[in-house]
């Protein structure tokens, strides 16, 4: 996949075209409205979405196009002054499938467009319920939207209106109301090219058509919520975000998914600490414009009530800053012989904890969790780590990953292994039981949420969960991408990378990093493949490893 | 008796009369300014009236919220007496003192009745007696001046400096207001004014007496602080005046000094121009009860006097201070000189009987 | 506009005439009828339309007619109102309605009686009406839940009965 695909390839025919009296030079092949948004002319649209196929039915997009005229010789005519005599065409089209060519002439706010808009507005609006009350797409709702912009201020609708089954249920996730369809067949289309599982169809005819599943099936794919997403209207609703929380009041922030290797980009939104959904943001390179459901609703963790807010010294709560300094001398001890030190890091980590974790374990024996199994062909990569190609470049996992948890465990039955530090992994379940456990003489655990592991541990410190910090992922195909801190949930727990960094100050390691920012230079100097990088580099969109 | 003791119970009994006045007068004042206003006032805190109305009994109000005072001065003990930590601690102790000692002092000199089983129904019969009591009184501006120079804050310093430059100019006028009197009665002692009216008529009765009176009683609203002319404690200038920083009881002593001078005028010009004691058709002299009829009728006349002291407040507007300047200057100065040319003239042509 | 300022006769520089004259008129004062009501013991009429304290209302059919779109959190300026959604029960009477307010509470501190929750409120649910001495004596009990707004504010019939028509 191209970077960026709508910046013209050198070698593409270029064709020239006036939209609204601005000249525009697009690829040929472009339709209108991506021609229009090249120079800020807005063509409202329904049914086109550009990563679907082109359907025109919703006729939102009707524009006045015209051309040169041509003579008999079909030569174009000219006006007196010399210029090329233009004719309009007699109808309206629509924009989404009318592509440029050479020497068009658009007009997208003339009387006509404006009365056809209006029109069509009307029309929509004419079955369409009063349901914005109640209605989960209200507030990012097309229809409401061109209503204000394009449609009348009162109805002239007198007749009954029809009915059309509501809270149909079609599947695992997805509520459908028919009432609130509009017909675009975007979501029939996404699930028919884009998810391959053909699903969705309508039924019936005119004002009675109606959005179905076809018999036998239902809309449950791993790819089913990207429909919620693509329907303009509030047709289609997440079962999970139903009715929970008016989008006006969620803060948007920039994220990507850690449940697997692909990172696809995410927007969570939250609400005063809460988060309340995820939906993909539009990456060409990663995700276009979809995620997984499986993705889109793992966050719970995040709010969950068990959240570990408290450091733990030997299963008692206390103050971070106490436990550091009960834990700083014991962990200098244990260093000092690095062959009785054992880590288990986490390629769920960012870039930046997995940088000092390696310092921190350097010496001893490090490896971190594999979490492979089935991927699919779209998005889903086999391996639902978030940064195992992190975790191999700092060295942290073993190879393979995951090899060198049997050779822990015996070093702890054989009391070699004295000292376990863990990031944010149950090694209950990976061999090291918690009869091993008990051995220790010093367990440390970094994670934000109580498990066996924790339970077992003489110090536990709070971490936080990717929604709570910033820092870098690299995903499988080694991208490297940001996530940003969306909520914060304001207990004493605190950025996994600023704990290791205590922990590296507080064990005789020179404190050289303030901030993330700083972190990351001091990577970008010393670890290779990060090389020359920063994270304003990296951006919204991330940067490709060399 | 033991003529100290006769004095001891003379001065307890004048103090005590004052500021049981005074205590009722500050009620009289917010229920007459209620009812001008078409309010009905505190009514709270009296002997309650109940009405039985639809089965319930119901209070319709209360006996002139006769408790009130009590409540009030309760209040004023229990509130925080809180000192800023700017102000200059001594002078701002000794301001409200200043203020008060005078108001209780002056009343030494004013004759409050005639006799009472021998005893002259004043504490000291001085001879200067109205000196007396116009040099007593213009000390209170010491302790307005210093209350408000030792809260050491520019509200209170401009309500203290305003305060004095006014009592100093009313002071003239008063002083010259009152001498066309003294010129008829041949005495600055005041029961021999009072002597002098009972034998024979008030002073008020004579026509080149009545422009001494106003200027009198418009120099008294002066001097007392009182609207219209109470621009040193005017709250939408100066957020409340020399007092603002003062509170709990420093702040009731200015607040009742305010009334007792105002009782303290009112007395005076009783004495002066009204005849003091006496009353037609009352014998001037005679036993115990003609004594006490004295002094009622005294009272009765501070404190219809009062009333229209408050009645004033209620009506008239506060002036500006030029204005007030430009009155007591330009009006009233000479219109007082004029006035003892007058009282002169009419002593020389023999109208005045004397 | 300019006023003529005429210069004042002798009479009325003399001043006290006109004081006099005012003195009449606050005495007359003294003796007309009063108009202070004795608050606790009786209480002013609360005319039809007065705006009052916020309330949630029920239609005729004892239907709560919020419906949860929390239009009204998002406008009120100090953020006085709270509500958390929730969908109907499988088996409730207005199922059709979908949507319910599972908690609504108004914190009477912070409200400021400003009326923007009755104006911005699509389905007429809530609104200023009659209640006006909001008291407590303590922050939880000036927290208004559901249910006591809900019996402050009764029952306003609805015109429309749209959801029935659903
Ligand atoms: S789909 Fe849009 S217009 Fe229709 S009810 Fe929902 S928010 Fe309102
Ligand atoms: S459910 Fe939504 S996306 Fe699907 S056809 Fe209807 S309006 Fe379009
Ligand atoms: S009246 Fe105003 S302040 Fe009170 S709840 Fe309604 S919108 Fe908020
Ligand atoms: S605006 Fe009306 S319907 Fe919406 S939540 Fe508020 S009270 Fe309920
Ligand atoms: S967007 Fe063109 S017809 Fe729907």
């Amino acid at each position: 996949m191209a970077d960026n695909p709508t910046t013209p390839t050198p070698a593409a025919e270029m064709v020239n075209a006036t939209i609204n009296g601005i000249k525009v030079q697009v690829p040929k092949g472009t339709n209108l409205i991506e021609a229009g948004q090249r120079v800020g002319v807005f063509v409202p649209h329904y049914c086109y979405h550009k990563k679907l196929a082109i359907s025109g039915n919703c006729r939102m997009c009707l524009v006045e196009v015209g051309g040169p005229m041509r003579g008999p010789d079909g030569k174009p005519v000219l006006n007196p002054d010399g210029t090329t005599k233009v004719t309009m065409a007699p109808r309206l089209s629509i924009g989404c499938n009318t592509q440029v060519t050479e020497g068009m002439v658009v007009v997208t706010n003339s009387p006509a467009v404006q009365q056809a808009q209006n029109s069509v507005m009307e029309f929509f609006l004419i079955n369409h319920p009063l349901d914005c009350p109640i209605c989960d797409q209200a507030g990012e709702c097309k229809l409401q939207e061109y209503s204000v912009e394009f449609g009348k201020d009162a109805s002239r609708f007198r007749e009954e209106k029809v009915h059309k089954p509501k809270q149909v249920d079609l599947g695992l996730r997805v509520m459908l109301d028919d009432e609130r369809c509009i017909l675009c067949s975007r979501c029939i289309r996404f699930m028919r090219d884009v998810a391959k599982d053909d699903c969705l169809g309508f039924t019936n005819r005119g004002s009675h058509t109606t959005l179905t599943c076809w018999p036998g099936k239902k809309l449950a794919g791993n790819y089913s919520l990207n429909t919620v997403d693509l329907c303009p209207v509030g047709a289609l609703t997440d079962k999970d975000f139903r009715f929970k929380m008016r989008v006006w009041f969620l803060k948007e922030t920039k994220s990507i998914c850690t449940s697997c290797a692909t990172g696809c980009n995410i927007v969570i939104w939250s609400r005063e600490n809460v988060v309340y959904r995820q939906t993909p943001r539009e990456n060409d390179a990663v995700n276009e414009c979809w995620m997984c459901d499986a993705g889109r609703h793992n966050y719970k963790h995040i709010n969950a009530a068990s959240r570990l807010k408290k450091a733990f010294v030997s299963g008692k709560e206390t103050s971070y800053a106490d436990a550091l300094k009960q834990l700083a001398p014991k962990l200098k001890a244990a260093l000092a012989d690095r062959t009785s030190v054992a880590f288990v890091g986490s390629a769920r980590a960012t870039n930046e904890e997995l940088y000092l974790f390696s310092m921190l374990a350097k010496g001893s024996v490090s490896d971190c969790v594999p979490r492979t199994w089935d991927g699919d062909s779209f998005l889903v990569n086999a391996d639902r780590n978030p940064n195992s190609a992190g975790a191999k470049i700092f060295n942290v996992a073993a190879a393979p990953m995951g090899s060198k948890f049997a050779a822990i465990a015996d070093g702890i039955k054989a009391g070699k292994i004295k000292t376990l530090v863990v990031h944010q992994e149950d090694v209950t379940r990976r061999g090291i039981g918690a009869d091993l456990l008990a051995k220790l003489s010093l367990l440390l655990v970094v994670d934000f949420r109580p498990t066996e592991t924790t339970k077992a541990a003489h110090f536990v410190l709070p971490g936080v969960t990717y929604a709570e910090k910033r820092g870098t992922f690299t995903n499988a195909k080694g991208r490297v991408q940001r996530v940003w801190p969306a909520v914060s949930l304001g207990g004493e727990e605190r950025s996994d990378w600023e704990i290791f960094r205590d922990l590296l100050r507080e064990t005789g390691q020179p404190d050289r990093f303030a901030d993330i920012v700083a972190l990351f230079a001091d990577m970008a100097a010393n670890v290779k493949p990060f090389a020359g990088l920063s994270l304003e580099k990296i951006g919204d969109g991330g940067v490709q490893l060399g | 008796m033991d003529p100290i003791l006769i004095h001891l119970i003379k001065i307890v009994g004048v103090v005590g009369v004052l500021l049981f006045i005074c205590a009722y007068i500050v009620l009289a004042e917010r229920r007459i300014c209620a009812f001008i206003q078409d309010r009905l006032g505190p009514n709270r805190v009296g002997i309650p009236i109940w009405i039985r109305k639809d089965g319930r009994a119901i209070q319709i109000g209360a006996c002139w919220a006769l408790g009130q005072p009590i409540i009030d001065a309760l209040k004023a003990i229990l509130k925080e007496d809180f000192v800023p930590g700017h102000v200059n601690k001594f002078y701002f102790w000794l301001g409200p003192m200043l203020v008060m000692a005078p108001a209780l002092m002056v009343w030494a000199a004013i004759p409050f009745g005639s006799t009472l089983c021998g005893v002259p129904m004043i504490v000291a019969d001085i001879n200067v007696g109205i000196l007396f009591v116009f040099a007593i009184a213009s000390l209170g501006v010491y302790g307005i001046v210093l209350g408000g120079w030792a809260s050491n804050s520019k509200y209170p310093f401009l309500g203290g400096v305003r305060s004095s430059a006014q009592l100093i100019s009313y002071e003239l006028c008063l002083g010259l207001s009152v001498i066309p009197l003294f010129m008829q009665v041949g005495s600055l002692r005041l029961t021999e004014v009072v002597r002098w009216q009972t034998e024979h008529l008030w002073l008020i009765c004579y026509p080149w007496n009545w422009l001494p009176a106003i200027i009198y009683v418009a120099s008294s609203f002066a001097e007392t602080n009182r609207a219209p002319f109470d621009l040193p404690e005017a709250e939408q200038e100066l957020a409340g005046g020399y007092n603002t920083e003062y509170s709990s009881m420093k702040f009731a002593m200015f607040f009742l000094a305010e009334y007792a001078n105002m009782i303290t005028a009112s007395a005076l010009l009783a004495v002066l121009f009204l005849g003091g004691w006496h009353l037609p058709f009352v014998p001037v002299s005679g036993g115990i009860a003609v004594g006490i009829a004295h002094i009622c009728i005294f009272l009765a006349k501070v404190c219809a006097l009062a009333l229209v002291f408050i009645w004033v407040r209620w009506t008239v507007p506060r002036v500006r201070y030029d204005q007030l300047m430009g009155l007591g200057w330009k009006v009233f100065l000479p219109l007082a000189l004029v006035s003892i040319l007058i009282a002169g003239l009419a002593i020389v042509a023999g109208w005045s009987p004397s | 506009m300019r006023i003529e300022r005429k210069p004042l006769t002798i009479w009325e520089r003399l001043y006290l005439p006109a004081i006099i004259s005012g003195m009449m008129l606050t005495f007359s004062h003294l003796f007309r009828k009063k108009v202070t009501l004795r608050y606790p013991e009786q209480k002013p009429e609360i005319p039809p339309g007065y705006r009052g304290q916020p309330v949630l209302v029920k239609d005729e059919d004892g239907r709560v007619k919020c419906v949860a779109c929390q239009l009204c959190e998002f406008v009120c300026p100090p953020r006085a109102i709270r509500i958390k959604p929730m969908a109907y029960p499988d088996n409730a009477k207005y199922k059709k309605v979908e949507k319910t307010p599972d908690e609504f509470e108004i914190d009477m501190i912070r409200c400021i009686f400003c009326g923007y929750c009755e104006e911005v409120c699509p389905e007429q649910a809530i609104f200023l009406r009659g209640p006006y001495s909001v008291t407590g004596l303590s922050r939880k009990d000036m927290m208004f839940n559901k249910e006591k707004l809900l019996e402050l504010g009764g029952t306003m019939p609805d015109p429309i009965k749209k959801w029935q028509k659903k």
